[in-house]
């Protein structure tokens, strides 16, 4: 098979922020692919930095973060390189996102249709006109019913559902190499979830552009994803493809993860749970950052952080137990 | 709710705020220990005299009295009465003095919006940086100097060392006047030597009250500002890859503004009544220095008047000020949720 780049390549990525209280290591030395079409899913608990892996490929880590090292790759060009003007064609034009919050995440005072022309409007030039018919356009695709005349309404008008629909619009507008979705559906009930989960499949399908779902819900990394990575603590511990990874989990936390979820095996009352709490990031624990959480934490794991191990060209983890198994 | 609706309603509010403004002004000149009938006629009156002057304007009437006669005159022919000291309708007095204060406070308030709102925009722009720093500085400065102290140094540099600007004084050309406002008057009168000079010496007064009020707007905008660039619209904006100018001056600043605008309505009520102290050291001819006279003559209907002015000119910067939010703010707008 011909070995193709991939479109996104985040390598050794580490993003710090520089508080009065220290230094928070946000994200320690993140690597992971997505090839063009996939759907690449990032899983892990609040606060494992993958918001911030999110914000570090935009450009969009805010003052007192700074992204320290590493390289990411979209289309064969590091971003990290790109100036901020350079950075702003890139943004919401070739990568786009989906915010978690549509409420807070629409600017209350624009209509809805300018919000999903505006990216029309400063990337592609199109006339103010043009673009909001193209806008209305793109909600209806997005199954708004009514379009044109949604498209007057101010954010506050529309449902949750709706407003997450119209950014789903705006992200879409210029056609993405790359979309992502910062846990679009966290704030949405669960018919609703529904219907945007079946929505981005559709219209992913549709475009052939390429997924980054964020989310700390299993069930929809199952559901939405051909390749999965696992974070912790600023670490993607395990990348595996979907079927693989729930499975056959090799790495210690993404076992305990998938034992969490409730099904019929283990019954809600005996769910297990992961003892002790997320590490602070401003202190990590040296090592592996999972041992002090770790049943099967060895002497090794207190000191030296696990190399990542290619267990097969679609399975890698960063266990110092799977180094040994591998032995 | 329709505009027009809302404006009829805050219109028939008016009523009864006026009411309680007017039943306050009474209630403080009645419980206030002096005599203002022998201030009026003076030390040599005679008792008759002086009863005369009771009667006249019902002084010897209790309270609820005193409040309904002034109201009938009010409402029926819309008279705020004559002042005694003066012996002049206040209404007339009020309308030769209102037009100097208005100028002033006007001027006070376009110069503290033009200086304030873009001074807190840049400041929270760049947080934490020099101009940041600076404006802090100039704000607090504004803020914390009593307004006939830094009246008196800004008359000391500018008129009394350096001699740039006039330090007293409205305006010394007679010129026929139209409508009172002096600067209007003499672009009516195309005389632009007149205006040259009324503009000269509106600056020194005005400067001061705005530099006084600006520090407060300062502080809110920055503020303000800030917040919003904190919102995650914001944070939308810039992963749309929109360009700066729109990002801050389009999405934020139109976001950040409604606090200002807030103190912008009281802003206005308090330059309006602030030029008290300001008039009188700069022999300002207006509503500001009457009123200080009529409280030292305890001249009543002067004051209630001036009162009343002033309170209605709080009221309806305030309406303005309610209004703009609607124009902003689409959530005002709709299903009538005035708060």
């Amino acid at each position: 098979m011909e070995k193709v780049d991939p479109l996104l390549s985040v390598k050794d990525l580490k993003t710090q922020f520089f508080t009065y209280g220290g230094v928070v290591q946000a994200l320690d030395e993140v690597s992971f692919e997505i090839h063009s079409g996939e759907v690449f899913g990032l899983v892990g608990e609040s606060g494992c930095g993958k918001s911030v892996t999110v914000s570090s490929i935009l450009g969009l880590v805010q003052k007192p973060g700074r992204i320290v090292s590493g390289r990411i790759d979209f289309k064969s060009e590091n971003l990290l390189e790109k100036s901020e003007r350079q950075m702003n064609d890139v943004r919401g034009s070739s990568i786009s996102i989906i915010f978690q919050d549509p409420t807070s995440s629409l600017n209350p005072l624009f209509k809805i249709g300018y919000q999903v022309a505006e990216p029309l409007i400063y990337h592609q030039y199109k006339k103010n006109k043009e673009a909001q018919s193209r806008a209305v356009e793109l909600l209806k695709r997005m199954g708004i019913p009514d379009p044109a005349k949604k498209a007057k309404c101010y954010p506050f008008e529309l449902s949750g559902g709706m407003r997450q629909r119209v950014m789903i619009a705006m992200a879409l507008a210029c056609q993405p190499d790359l979309l992502i979705a910062d846990e679009p559906t966290t704030n949405l009930d669960v018919t609703i979830e529904r219907q945007i989960l079946s929505l981005v499949r559709e219209l992913q399908a549709e475009t052939g552009t390429s997924l980054l779902w964020i989310t700390h819900d299993l069930a929809i990394i199952a559901e939405m994803c051909d390749r999965v990575g696992v974070m912790y603590a600023g670490n993607i511990v395990e990348v595996a493809d979907v079927k693989t990874l729930f499975r056959d989990p090799r790495h210690p936390y993404t076992v305990k993860l998938l034992k969490a979820i409730p099904s019929e095996e283990h019954s809600v009352d005996v769910l297990d749970e992961i003892p002790g709490a997320v590490p602070q990031l401003i202190s990590p624990p040296p090592g592996c950052r999972f041992h002090p959480r770790c049943e099967h934490a060895m002497e090794i794991c207190k000191v030296q952080k696990p190399a990542v191990n290619q267990l097969n060209s679609d399975h890698s983890v960063a266990c110092h137990l799977a180094a040994e198994e591998g032995r | 709710m329709s505009l027009r609706k809302y404006l009829l309603r805050r219109l028939v509010l008016l009523i009864p705020v006026l009411l309680g403004v007017l039943t306050l002004s009474f209630v403080i000149s009645y419980v206030i220990p002096a005599d203002p009938v022998r201030s009026w006629a003076g030390p040599q009156a005679r008792p008759e005299q002086l009863e005369v002057l009771r009667k006249q304007y019902h002084l010897d009437k209790p309270l609820h009295l005193q409040i309904g006669y002034y109201l009938k005159s009010l409402v029926i022919d819309w008279d705020l009465g004559t002042s005694p000291t003066t012996r002049r309708p206040v209404i007339e007095d009020l309308k030769a003095f209102f037009p100097a204060t208005f100028e002033l406070a006007f001027c006070a308030f376009v110069l503290a919006v033009i200086m304030g709102v873009p001074l807190g925009v840049i400041s929270a722009l760049k947080r934490n940086q020099l101009i940041d720093h600076f404006s802090r500085v100039v704000a607090l400065f504004g803020v914390s100097t009593p307004l006939f102290w830094s009246a008196l140094i800004l008359q000391f540099i500018f008129y009394y060392k350096l001699g740039w600007l006039p330090g007293f004084g409205r305006s010394d050309f007679e010129i026929e006047r139209y409508t009172g406002f002096i600067l209007l008057d003499c672009l009516l009168n195309n005389n632009w030597e007149a205006f040259k000079d009324s503009l000269e010496r509106l600056i020194l007064p005005s400067v001061t009250l705005a530099f006084y009020s600006m520090g407060y707007l300062v502080r809110i905008t920055r503020g303000s500002m800030l917040e919003v660039l904190g919102a995650e619209y914001v944070t939308t904006a810039r992963a749309k890859g929109l360009p700066a100018r729109v990002i801050y001056f389009r999405h934020a600043l139109k976001n950040a503004i409604i606090p200002p605008i807030t103190v912008l309505g009281f802003t206005f009520g308090w330059l309006l009544a602030g030029t008290v102290l300001l008039e009188t050291i700069f022999a300002w001819p207006g509503m500001g220095r009457y009123a200080a006279g009529s409280i030292v003559r305890i001249d009543l209907p002067a004051i209630v008047g001036y009162t009343l002015i002033v309170a209605v000119f709080m009221i309806i910067s305030n309406l303005l000020v309610d209004i703009s939010y609607s124009i902003i703010d689409p959530r005002v707008r709709v299903g009538g949720k005035f708060k």
